[in-house]
């Protein structure tokens, strides 16, 4: 089991149970959850940037060379980017022990 | 004092709606609530009230799009029946648990099966649990006032729930008859500018409806139960403030007749007024009767309820509604609920009556009346029945 | 308390007459009720309507059972509908039917004291169709005199607007019109 923030009383709850604080889906490091890793072979990578679009945990980003980059903290290994890239650059490599 | 001006119920409730000053209406039309909405989007396209009227297309999307609106902090109205409310159904529990204030009326009909436009409860008895304020209306005058009441109600800091109001189809919404209808400055006085606690704000993000895991789920639910719990002492004392602006006295259940009777019936709703005008002709023949009416339902005023039938030997039920193959009419169901292990609690003859738009008169109180008698004189109580169902609720005889 | 039950067709206004007798009777400080047999509007489907006037206020809800007047808007009416049913004691009938009251009376045996008015024929005059139901108010106000004529006209001059006056003047022709039996 992961470790979990202490869970509050009912009378803690926000209104409506509404979560308050914007980009609080940060403190859900997704990134546990993969057991393979995006890898790109830059040599094809036309920088379009659709696997960025593409990320449904958004945590692909395009560094100052323009080239795109996994955060792999939030990265749940899920391949869609693998699938969505044009240039088929993308390839997911199982991690090592 | 406003004058009295003869109206039909439903643009009396429309023009209620409009002196509330509400920004969003998103309603599909429905028989018997047609001339709510009809009314109001006129209201609205003549240009007298500033408001989004969203014609939606279905109860479903009206629903949705009330949320939408309340969530973005706008005065909400809304307006359905049956076949309508039951396809709200699920947002209905959304709506009550994100807390968004609205004000819906809901002109009762029966369900399909056999397809029926008329009147009775099993629209809004089948949404008991969904956490919503419910109040019913007995005449037009009352449906008017709790659609004033209510926004003021449902938007207040210490409830921030949206609130149901019932009124019977046709009985109610398709009469002519007179209502002092307050004007906008009278209902401003009363019920103040809008202030949303918590909205959809672009400069203050939040998330609305995010998922309940197991591990707050439950938290949730007991938030949801004391949030309406917690609204009848607010009610309580918005309807005295009404009273004062007004005039008109409500309480969570109202009385009629009630002194040393040791026979009352409970009922709800439009039926409520024939009733009386029943209990007048025989305790004018000398017999002790009453009536006890809910005019709160939820959330359910278990304290003035046992308060009101305090001493009584008998309670007739009339309910407007049943669960079939199940334990009876739903208003028995939860007075039982509320008396149960209790000592010297009252006797409970069970009835169905007014189905589908059957006239409920004298006979039928009558009758239900000589059931009361027999159990008072000791004869067994029996088992919940409905009333005007030819052939016999146990077989014929 | 003053109890009325209209008879009519769909599209015929016969809601229409109980909720303007019953408007001007609350313009006059009266308490009063008006509806429909509730259900859904079919054109030409025999349909009724239902007002209740008194002076303290009205908590019956039920349908008319025991109208103490009934006006029946359709002569063709009377073949599927028993207007004098549950007719109270001293009640009346207002019959649209150019035949006197005693023809009528004897083919649909009708009960109590009867007011005949050609409605068809004033409609057809005065408004160009053979709408009856603003005509035959004329004949029940000369009837029963339950409201006042003015006060009525009033709610015909705020109903229909630019064309009130032909319903105004056809109320007035029933009003003079109309064969009043004796009681």
């Amino acid at each position: 089991m992961p470790k979990q923030s202490p869970a509050p009383d009912w009378q803690d709850l926000a209104l409506g149970t509404a979560i308050t604080e914007p980009g609080s889906s940060r403190y859900q490091r997704t990134g546990d959850w993969h057991s393979s890793a995006p890898v790109w072979d830059l040599d094809k990578c036309i920088k379009c940037g659709v696997c960025a679009v593409f990320c449904p945990e958004g945590c692909i980003a395009m560094r100052a060379d323009g080239y795109p980059e996994a955060d792999m903290e939030y990265c749940k290994g899920c391949a869609i980017c693998v699938c969505e890239c044009w240039a088929a650059c993308i390839a997911m490599v199982e991690e090592k022990e | 004092m406003a004058e009295r001006k003869g109206m039909e119920v439903s643009i009396a409730i429309a023009e209620a709606a409009s002196a509330c000053d509400v920004d969003c209406i998103a309603a599909y039309p429905i028989t018997p609530q047609t001339h709510v909405v009809e009314h109001l989007s006129e209201i609205v396209a003549d240009g007298d009230l500033d408001a989004e009227f969203i014609p939606v297309e279905s109860e479903h999307a009206a629903m949705s799009c009330c949320c939408g609106c309340a969530a973005a902090g706008a005065r909400t109205f809304t307006a359905t029946a049956s076949q309508g409310l039951a396809l709200m159904h699920e947002i209905l529990f959304i709506a009550a648990n994100l807390r968004l204030p609205m004000v819906m009326v809901v002109a009762n009909r029966s369900l399909s099966g056999p397809i029926s436009i008329w009147n009775d409860h099993s629209d809004v008895m089948t949404e008991r649990d969904v956490g919503w304020i419910q109040v019913f209306a007995e005449n037009g005058q009352e449906a008017v006032d709790l659609v004033i009441m209510g926004h003021r109600m449902s938007e207040d800091k210490r409830i921030l729930l949206p609130l149901m109001v019932n009124f019977d189809g046709f009985i109610l919404s398709h009469m002519v008859e007179p209502i002092e209808m307050p004007t906008r400055e009278e209902v401003k006085r009363f019920l103040p500018d809008y202030e949303p606690q918590q909205r959809l704000d672009i400069d203050n993000p939040i998330t609305m409806g995010p998922v309940g895991m197991p591990v707050v789920y439950t938290e949730a639910k007991m938030a949801a139960e004391w949030a309406v719990r917690d609204a009848y002492k607010p009610m309580v004392e918005i309807m005295g403030e009404f009273e004062k602006e007004f005039g008109r006295k409500y309480k969570p259940v109202e009385t009629y007749r009630t002194d040393d009777s040791e026979i009352l019936f409970v009922v709800m709703g439009g039926i409520s007024e024939t009733a009386m005008t029943w209990v007048d002709k025989v305790r004018d023949a000398g017999v002790k009767v009453g009536l006890v009416r809910f005019r709160m339902w939820r959330p359910l005023p278990v304290e003035d309820f046992k308060k009101a039938i305090a001493g009584v030997k008998v309670l007739g039920v009339l309910d407007r509604h049943f669960s079939p193959g199940g334990p009876g009419g739903p208003m028995a169901q939860e007075i039982k609920y509320m008396l149960y292990g209790q000592d010297h609690a009252p006797k409970i003859v069970e009835t169905v009556v007014g189905l589908g738009g059957r006239d409920v008169n004298f006979i039928d109180f009558d009758q239900i009346f000589d059931r009361c008698k027999a159990v008072l004189g000791g004869a067994p109580v029996p088992p919940f029945e409905l009333i005007q169902v030819r052939g016999g609720h146990y077989g014929k005889a | 308390m003053l109890e009325l039950r209209f008879h009519g067709r769909g599209g015929q206004g016969a809601v229409t007459s109980a909720e303007l007798i019953a408007l001007a009777a609350i313009a006059q400080g009266n308490f009063a009720q008006a509806f429909p047999s509730f259900g859904p509007e079919r054109r030409g489907a025999p349909v009724m309507a239902f007002a209740r006037i008194d002076q303290k206020q009205i908590r019956n809800r039920t349908a008319v059972s025991n109208p103490d007047a009934v006006i029946v808007l359709d002569p063709h009416i009377l073949h599927v509908a028993n207007s004098s049913d549950g007719l109270s004691k001293d009640g009346i009938q207002i019959v649209n039917t150019m035949r006197s009251a005693d023809e009528v009376r004897k083919e649909y045996n009708l009960k109590g004291r009867l007011i005949t008015v050609d409605a068809n024929h004033i409609a057809e005059q005065e408004i160009g169709r053979v709408i009856t139901n603003t005509t035959m108010l004329g004949a029940l106000i000369r009837a029963t005199g339950v409201v006042e004529k003015e006060l009525l006209i009033d709610e015909l001059k705020v109903r229909f607007g630019r064309i009130a006056e032909g319903n105004i003047n056809a109320f007035n022709r029933a009003y003079e019109e109309c064969c009043v039996e004796e009681g």
